[in-house]
């Protein structure tokens, strides 16, 4: 048995509350949170889906640390499983917290590829050798799954601050040698909310589920728009 | 709220159905509704890839024929023949929107083998082709003003008056409230029923929602006895080993090393198609010749002869979930598999245009059944079907749109859809779990639906799924609050599996033939003079009710299916 010690809200008041789970080897945290909904207490809240690590659903606090609950072995967390929602995110209920604003942080800083060249119609195949491919794909594993502002220290002080994800999205697109809309994304990134704000506390690429390394991308996107900034200063 | 088009469901055929729509006109309003975020969706679990013809040597009859043969002759020829030729396009919009294909040295889109095709056309990202997929159209759909996203909105009904659709009711999940969203037009992609099964590839999200609300509003379901079991589901959990591993060159081997598929697709080996290879497996295990495991017999896709560089560069992910799921590092050891329910052939019955029997009500992805997979989806055939029928759905349903009467739900269907949520399902009580109905409907599924049926199983199957639709109407929902009450949304959800449940059941028990997917043990050949037909179940209280209708064959006669 394994004692999970989850906190709870509904709304009003926060609390603490404990169930023991007949845990076995392979048995992951979300399969225990099913557990304890489907047997114990089915008020129980909280995101899942893919419940392989790749939707980005179901991060959460687990023993002082995010992590997708999904791809977290019970057996490894000890006697006690102490389950939270994510820091720097306002709860809702349980371990569900609010992501709209998150996502539209993500949204702010034009994820998408620009060309002026766009044609919806009549398509044509852009090259792209693999090493240019290389040059951004890690930072396209991201899944938003938020773990990465949970713990950073500029998101805690300061709830404009656009965050790791979003910024990991900005470098990526700025990365890609389709993309012609560095220009923009560099002064969406220089703004107060933007990359200056960063700590470099290096805890985001700490916790990264998928290994994305959002502080790299925060370095190297900085690099890029203090160049960007010198150059149009120095009217390059 | 008011929009000109609303779309249900925001995976890869609901996203690209609103950008097709916004496409067609900015003035159009469209909202997208899901139960999750757009990028929680089932789409991101697609691995493999998705089928293009974009090659020399490759062709539109090629692809077309593969998918053919491969549904077993059921898939209407004229969809395929469409289908096919709108697949290229579709990669090139992804590529020119920024998803990150794998690439050749060259530069150009790579391609990889897979299951049933003759030719290299699975155009991949990697192990993560939906997920970049997904993400692709999601970031894309961002640069569009008149696409409003609603995330987190449980849908509960579809509203159709005077013949014509009027709009969807769905719970706000935050709030807990009931909202009606009006709408001209209502596109309907809201994924396959995986979850009807316990060992299971699927999200837990996808329990077939719209499918059982077009269902319930008389529109008929087809071929929903064609449920695909995929060859390598992983050990214990069933998490989708992709198919690209076999197109990479993996091995699938029984207790004594062998290769066995020699001595049921000795030309396409492991690379034949899904229904082939899952009966091959299922045969070795039934036959005593699995590799015993803790959680039972198991069969080893070995894929160390690939070479840690490749493995790297080519399955990722599939190393990486193995790793984390079943404690085992495919460069070092084979990775234990065992067929898993994996995808919904059938699906709400629309036409090539994604139209359906209701004015105004559209559907397409996995929810709909067009028919281009037949009794049996080929590899990559999938995520392809959602971008060229997601484009087709949103262009029919905005040209609708344009010249259509807004819609309008009554006062009568509001209160009715709110007594019906709080005051029947809430607020009752009852001594039955919905969670408990849900194991019992797993296990049944599991073991008598699965890849072999015969008539006794079925029969009990249809037996137990009727007695636990029985059970459900006292279930009582313990949690009685209305902010992100999942306790709700789960006991809704399994009600929608019940309905689904019993139309695959019966259509299998009436099916008596093997086709594809379906195959019964009492009746184990193909049978075109009686059942070269597609099956329509339309909802009654007491049931579903059955019709048929023929399959339309352009140029292939249906022949013997041989691998």
């Amino acid at each position: 048995m394994v004692r999970f010690k989850i906190r709870r809200y509904d709304g009003e008041k926060s609390y603490w509350q404990s169930f023991e789970v007949p845990a076995k080897k392979g048995m992951t945290v979300l399969e225990a949170l099913y557990y304890i909904k489907e047997n114990y207490e089915s008020s129980l809240a909280f995101r899942a889906s893919c419940r392989m690590g790749i939707c980005g659903s179901c991060a959460m606090k687990i023993n002082d640390r995010p992590r997708l609950a999904c791809e977290t072995q019970v057996l490894t967390l000890g006697d006690t499983v102490k389950v939270e929602p994510l820091d720097n995110f306002k709860v809702i209920k349980d371990l569900i917290t609010e992501f709209d604003g998150f996502f539209e942080k993500h949204k702010a800083v034009k994820p998408y590829l620009i060309r002026k060249d766009d044609n919806y119609a009549e398509p044509k195949e852009l090259l792209q050798t693999p090493e240019e491919l290389n040059e951004y794909y890690i930072f396209t594993l991201c899944i938003k799954c938020g773990a990465c502002y949970s713990v950073c220290p500029a998101a805690a002080t300061l709830d404009e601050y656009l965050g790791p994800a979003a910024m990991t999205a900005a470098y990526r697109f700025c990365a890609d040698s389709r993309d012609e809309g560095q220009k923009e994304r560099y002064e969406i990134a220089s703004s107060p909310n933007g990359v200056w704000r960063c700590h470099l506390a290096m805890e985001c690429s700490e916790v990264c589920p998928k290994n994305v390394e959002p502080a790299k991308a925060v370095q190297l996107l900085r690099r890029k728009t203090a160049f960007s900034i010198l150059k149009s200063l120095l009217g390059w | 709220m008011e929009h000109d088009i609303v779309i249900v469901g925001a995976g890869i055929a609901g996203m690209r159905a609103a950008i097709a729509a916004a496409e067609k006109s900015r003035k159009l309003s469209i909202a997208l509704i899901a139960k999750t975020y757009p990028i929680r969706c089932h789409s991101v679990c697609a691995e493999g890839g998705t089928a293009a013809v974009l090659r020399e040597g490759d062709s539109f009859d090629l692809h077309a024929w593969d998918t053919i043969k491969g549904s077993d002759f059921l898939a209407d020829q004229d969809a395929v023949e469409f289908f096919v030729r709108e697949c290229p396009v579709e990669i090139l919009r992804l590529e020119n929107w920024g998803c990150p294909w794998s690439r050749n040295e060259d530069g150009t889109v790579a391609q990889r083998p897979f299951g049933g095709h003759s030719f290299n056309r699975a155009t991949y990202a990697k192990d993560r082709t939906g997920f970049h997929e997904a993400h692709t159209l999601y970031e894309r759909m961002l640069m569009y003003d008149n696409i409003e996203i609603f995330p987190e909105y449980f849908i509960t009904n579809l509203a159709i008056e005077d013949g014509a659709v009027q709009g969807v009711s769905a719970i706000q999940l935050k709030t807990g409230e009931m909202e009606f969203f009006e709408a001209k037009a209502v596109i309907f992609a809201t994924g396959g029923a995986g979850r009807l099964y316990g060992f299971t590839t699927y999200s837990h999200q996808v329990t077939g929602d719209g499918l059982a609300i077009a269902y319930r509003n008389g529109i008929p379901l087809k071929d929903m006895e064609f449920f695909q079991f995929h060859p390598t589901g992983l050990i214990p959990s069933g998490i989708l080993m992709t198919e690209g591993c076999r197109g990479e060159g993996g091995y699938l081997l029984n207790k004594n090393g062998e290769r066995f598929m020699k001595r049921y697709a000795p030309e396409k080996m492991e690379i034949a198609p899904r229904d082939v290879v899952s009966r091959a497996m299922w045969t070795e295990i039934m036959e005593g010749r699995g590799i015993e495991g803790e959680y039972g017999p198991y069969i080893a896709l070995d894929l160390r002869h690939l070479g840690e560089e490749k493995i790297e560069e080519r399955l990722p992910l599939i190393r990486d979930a193995a790793i984390k799921f079943a404690g085992v590092d495919p460069v070092e050891e084979p990775i234990p598999v065992k067929p898993v329910a994996h995808y919904t052939m059938g699906g709400i019955d629309t036409n090539v245009r994604c139209e359906t029997a209701v004015k105004g009500f559209f559907a397409a992805g996995e929810c709909a059944c067009v028919s281009i997979h037949g009794a049996n989806r080929l590899g990559a055939n999938s995520t392809a079907e959602c971008l060229v029928f997601g484009r087709v759905a949103g262009e029919v349903a905005a040209e609708y749109a344009l010249n259509a009467k807004q819609g309008k739900i009554s006062a009568e269907f509001r209160q009715k859809e709110e007594k019906r949520i709080f005051d029947d399902l809430l607020g009752k009580s009852g001594d039955e779990s919905p969670y408990q109905i849900k194991k019992e409907l797993n296990e049944t599924m599991d073991s008598n639906m699965w890849i072999f049926r015969e008539e006794r199983g079925l029969k009990e199957a249809v037996k137990k799924i009727q007695e636990l639709k029985e059970r459900y109407k006292n279930v009582e929902i313990n949690d009685k609050s209305r902010g992100f009450n999942t306790d709700l949304t789960s006991a809704i959800e399994i009600g929608y599996m019940l309905d689904l449940a019993e139309v695959v059941a019966i259509g299998a028990l009436k099916r008596q033939e093997s086709r594809g997917a379906h195959y019964r043990l009492d009746y184990p050949k193909r049978d075109d003079e009686n059942w070269l037909k597609h099956t329509l179940a339309y909802y009654t209280p007491e049931g579903p009710k059955f019709d048929y209708k023929p399959v339309t064959i352009t140029k292939w006669e249906p022949v013997e299916r041989k691998y």
